[in-house]
């Protein structure tokens, strides 16, 4: 008799438990205002990132195309996975010194982790990350990016 | 005609992956099978194996920490940690109050959304969709604080040598506050979604046991651990950062199956939960980090770090000879040791049975093969 009783109580312990979750469920279903879904390729235009997301290392220039990269290399040395190579060249400078500038910042985006060690080391601030983080591309070539604009040059004053 | 005298089975093998959903990652187990009975597990690894421990030893202190990341994915913040009290061990550096109560914070939030991940992923196994979608839901609000103060969802590498990679966002407070209030509405309903459900009960309850004996021997620590009724919480036996200030308690069990290392990690979660709230208000002022030298050189010697990570302890044993990057490097990580008890909880049931025991391990393939 017990393990009948035993039987049917189960039963209704079961029943009472697929209740309780399904009424999350409905409560869900019922007030479609607290579903936190994005919809992301739709919402491109509207999408916010943080400010410190890391998507990918650039090279601001501004409206001369002047940059701020002295050809140090600190971010070379600093980066865990051969991402930055920096080629640089001497020029001599209209006061007949000979000067250090880099010829091509080449930067590997297929070997980057985002760590983001190299943005700190940068003693002129010359890098930084910026919010993109779309780099889908149809050939790895692609991903192999020289960071400073053709023609461009070391802003005034920056040692 | 030759008579049958008997229907006795014979044992045979199968593959269970490297590529099955339910290992979650490139996991192979050789399954010695008797019918639907399991008589052996034999995991087999390597699939993932990038040899970290190799890299690290060409690496300097601050590149290894962001190699962390890579081995338990889902406790990152926690890993990168460890790396970083064994580098300022060595340096004998003492880093502020404040940077020890924002990486506890962090900490705390990070084994949060793994519990998360793992609750969701875990009725997935079993054949709950829902559940996924549940977990995933609250996991979303810690990822955005991560990204807005750390820079990352996921590998986040906020932590450095010497204290933190940049001060909290303005925004950091309000947001874990507001992801507080909503957890504690919504994680009843978790209660209400699996952990009372029939269905789940009759699969987890029983299922898979080991004894606090074993769970020793074996070196099963976190949550799997403590099922067993073994005390092992390095946050409680063997203090760090901020978590000797904090008021928390060890959740133990004593049934050691599938559904009391679910109602464990289910409580940790309420206890993390209440040590974010006993932080989050006192951040002390300060410095968010000490300056280092740029060449990190550790004295000679032998440093052992321990952290509790979402999965049980995970230690870091730096050699160094005096050069700058260390000499040796060796990982303890808590998957490799929880998943060497699988034979032993496995045996004797079911395939179905296989699925919801590693589910409860909460294993991470990456940190099992580093």
């Amino acid at each position: 008799m017990k393990e009948i009783i035993q039987y049917f109580k189960d039963i209704a312990f079961g029943i009472k438990s697929l209740i309780k979750g399904m009424r999350v469920t409905g409560h869900y279903i019922s007030r479609p205002s607290k579903i936190i879904t994005q919809q992301y390729p739709e919402n491109k235009e509207t999408l916010q990132m943080f400010d410190r997301f890391r998507g990918e290392v650039v090279m601001p220039h501004d409206e001369n195309n002047e940059h701020m990269c002295t050809g140090c290399s600190a971010c070379e040395v600093v980066c865990p996975n051969g991402t930055i190579e920096i080629i640089s060249k001497r020029v001599e400078m209209e006061d007949g010194k000979k000067q250090k500038i880099i010829d091509k910042f080449v930067y590997h985006l297929q070997m980057c982790t985002m760590c983001g060690l190299c943005i700190p080391a940068c003693p002129t601030d010359a890098i930084v990350m910026s919010n993109d983080f779309e780099h889908a591309v149809f050939d790895r070539s692609q991903l192999t990016k020289i960071l400073n604009k053709p023609g461009s040059k070391i802003m005034p004053g920056i040692k | 005609m030759e008579e049958v005298t008997s229907l006795e089975s014979q044992e045979y093998f199968i593959n269970m992956g490297p590529q099955h959903p339910s290992t979650h990652g490139v996991l192979r187990l050789l399954l010695s099978l008797d019918g639907e009975i399991i008589r052996k597990v034999e995991p087999h690894l390597g699939y993932i194996h990038r040899s970290i421990e190799r890299m690290c030893e060409y690496d300097s202190y601050q590149q290894i920490v962001h190699l962390t990341d890579r081995m338990d994915y889902l406790s990152c913040h926690i890993n990168n940690e460890a790396v970083c009290l064994g580098v300022e061990m060595g340096l004998e550096v003492e880093v502020p109050e404040r940077v020890k109560v924002i990486r506890t914070i962090i900490s705390e939030l990070n084994r949060i959304s793994s519990h998360q991940l793992w609750w969701g992923v875990m009725g997935m196994d079993l054949g709950a969709i829902t559940s996924f979608l549940y977990g995933f839901r609250d996991r979303e609000m810690i990822t955005d604080i991560f990204e807005e103060t750390c820079g990352a969802r996921l590998t986040m590498n906020y932590n450095i040598p010497g204290g933190l990679m940049f001060d909290i966002h303005p925004n950091f407070q309000k947001r874990t506050k507001e992801f507080v209030e909503h957890f504690k509405k919504t994680l009843p309903e978790y209660d209400d979604l699996l952990s009372n459900n029939v269905i789940f009960r009759e699969r987890t309850v029983g299922v898979g046991k080991i004894s606090k004996e074993d769970a020793i021997s074996f070196g099963c620590t976190g949550p799997t651990g403590r099922a067993s009724g073994f005390s092992c919480d390095v946050r409680k036996h063997d203090p760090y950062s901020a978590y000797p200030q904090v008021d928390f308690k060890e959740i133990l069990a004593e049934e050691g199956d599938c559904f009391a290392r679910y109602k464990c990690r289910i409580d940790e979660m309420w206890e993390s939960l209440s040590i974010i709230e006993q932080l989050i208000d006192n951040i002390p002022e300060g410095d968010y980090k000490v300056q280092t030298r740029a060449v990190i050189k550790l004295p000679a010697g032998e440093y052992y770090q321990k952290v509790e990570t979402a999965r049980g302890e995970f230690g870091v044993y730096i050699i160094s000879n005096g050069a700058k990057s260390p000499y040796r490097l060796k990982f303890r990580s808590p998957g490799f040791s929880n998943l060497s008890a699988l034979n032993k909880m496995a045996v004797g049931g079911k395939i179905a049975d296989l699925v919801a025991i590693m589910s409860t391990i909460d294993l991470v393939i990456p940190d099992i093969d580093r």
